[in-house]
């Protein structure tokens, strides 16, 4: 028994909440404005997602958090004890046993089913925002389905670098109608959009709402000459060997040694667990085994 | 005024509404799909899967258009206990219920802005009877085809070549409900 509403929200707010998430749902990719609440944590730190998934949780969930791919920053094991305080939910680190995901800029490494739903923390949903600095004309050129200026940037991004410097955040357009912006999530993501899984996106600060239905159409901008790469580190993960997934680097001392692991921790250590070892973990145990004899 | 009026409203508002709302969700984001609706009993003749979204997606802030039949007293009186939505014309509403006869011409109904397209109506429309068969639907939230019956298939082609404007649909029958967004691209069978 919690003093607490189930999950948080009062009723009202969370009526408003979801009828915004249905819209969003039925036009997929535009931004759905709600009327967002002060939650108990501050700005920047997923008020947005947290507001989605108190409207989407059931008691029946089971609930996991990540943060740039791991499940034990302080924002994820914040957010996890927010949700097991005020809704009661159950919670996993494991993405297969999950049902509802809420996630900080990154999309697990493994496929998602029907039944989940991926929750995304989003700082700032208009990709035209940096752009064009006033709503008013950033709504007018959704409603024209004016986004030439997107495409300018992309080719200043080559003109300057040889390629398309954008790394995250990358732009994509939603069943050939609005663009919008991923939250900053690797390119690397983008072509997991087109998912399984309904994918309801919250932006708490700048209060909005997005959404994609599931098998819906999700194609990163680009050119002909200049095609859209999902890029990553070259290297294998140094902890579990995978060299499928997307990697952080990982300064190890003064000296310049670095090592390449995992994002998504859940998916490094279920490897590990089948018995993968990546290099760096070989040595590690190589290197303990000797000091032990 | 009646004291039936007072009964059939959630047993446990925020999980039955929390139930209520992932199987309105699962449904407009997967145009042909059925999904139970239930845990309210409103009054004859709303069904309980149409009673139900009512009260999970309802309140004073959402003006309501009741149409044909489901325009009486009693469930007036339901909807200003339980609800409190104002009762308002087609023009004026977000959410409307009745059959489709009832809630036809559907042009009455705001379509949104291009700017704010979600300041669309959502109608309920109420059906003898739920089938996943019959007119085949393509676009988002549909992994090929699903099918589902429809009371007609012309009203939903132009409403999809209004898009990004357009009305969204639940249908209800009984506590069974399913549902059609702007975005579904629908061929008659």
């Amino acid at each position: 028994m919690s003093d607490y509403n189930f999950a948080y929200l009062d009723e009202q707010t969370k009526r408003m909440i979801r009828r915004a998430i249905l819209k969003g749902l039925a036009i997929p990719g535009y931004q759905v404005p709600f009327a967002s609440r002060e939650m108990p944590m501050p700005y920047g730190w997923g008020t947005g997602g947290v507001q989605v998934s108190a409207a989407t949780l059931t008691p029946e969930d089971t609930l996991k958090v990540i943060d740039q791919g791991a499940d034990d920053t302080t924002n994820a094991v914040s957010i996890r004890k927010f949700f097991e305080k005020t809704a009661s939910v159950d919670t996993t680190e494991e993405t297969a046993q999950a049902s509802v995901i809420q996630t900080r800029h990154r999309i697990p490494e493994e496929d998602l089913r029907e039944d989940q739903i991926l929750v995304y923390q989003v700082p700032i949903p208009e990709p035209l925002r940096f752009l064009e600095p006033s709503e008013i004309e950033t709504r007018k050129m959704h409603s024209l389905e004016e986004y030439g200026l997107m495409h300018v940037k992309l080719y200043e991004d080559i003109a300057k670098h040889g390629a398309i410097a954008t790394s995250y955040a990358y732009p994509v357009k939603v069943e050939g109608r609005y663009v919008m912006d991923p939250s900053p999530i690797p390119k690397f993501d983008n072509p997991k959009m087109e998912m399984a899984a309904i994918q309801l996106f919250g932006a708490g600060r700048e209060q909005r709402i997005y959404a994609l239905p599931p098998y819906c159409q999700v194609v990163s901008l680009d050119f002909e000459d200049f095609p859209f790469e999902a890029s990553k580190a070259d290297h294998p993960c140094d902890m579990c060997g995978a060299t499928d997934s997307y990697l952080d680097e990982v300064i190890m001392d003064d000296a310049g040694n670095r090592m390449f692991v995992c994002s998504d921790t859940d998916y490094c250590a279920s490897r590990r667990k089948a018995g993968h070892v990546g290099a760096q973990a070989a040595a590690a145990s190589a290197a303990l085994k000797e000091t032990a004899a | 005024m009646n004291a039936d009026v007072l009964k059939g409203g959630f047993a446990n508002a925020p999980v039955d509404a929390a139930h209520a709302f992932r199987a309105a969700m699962n449904v407009m984001a997967r145009p042909g799909t059925v999904e139970t609706l239930e845990g309210v009993e409103p009054p004859a003749p709303m069904s309980i899967a149409a009673g139900t979204l009512i009260l999970t997606l309802c309140d004073p802030d959402t003006p309501l258009h009741l149409a044909g039949d489901w325009d009486c007293q009693e469930v007036r009186d339901w909807v200003a206990f339980h609800i409190g939505a104002p009762i308002v014309g087609a023009t004026h509403a977000m959410f409307a219920v009745g059959n489709w006869n009832a809630l036809a011409p559907l042009n009455r109904f705001a379509i949104g802005t291009p700017e704010y397209p979600d300041r669309s109506a959502t109608l309920i429309v109420e059906r003898e009877a739920l089938v996943a068969a019959g007119a085949t639907l393509r676009g988002p939230g549909i992994k090929e085809t699903a099918e589902m019956a429809l009371p007609e298939t012309e009203a939903f082609q132009m409403n999809a070549l209004l898009f990004p404007l357009g009305l969204d649909f639940f249908f209800t029958s009984g506590d069974q409900v399913s549902a059609l967004p702007r975005t579904t691209k629908v061929e008659a069978a």
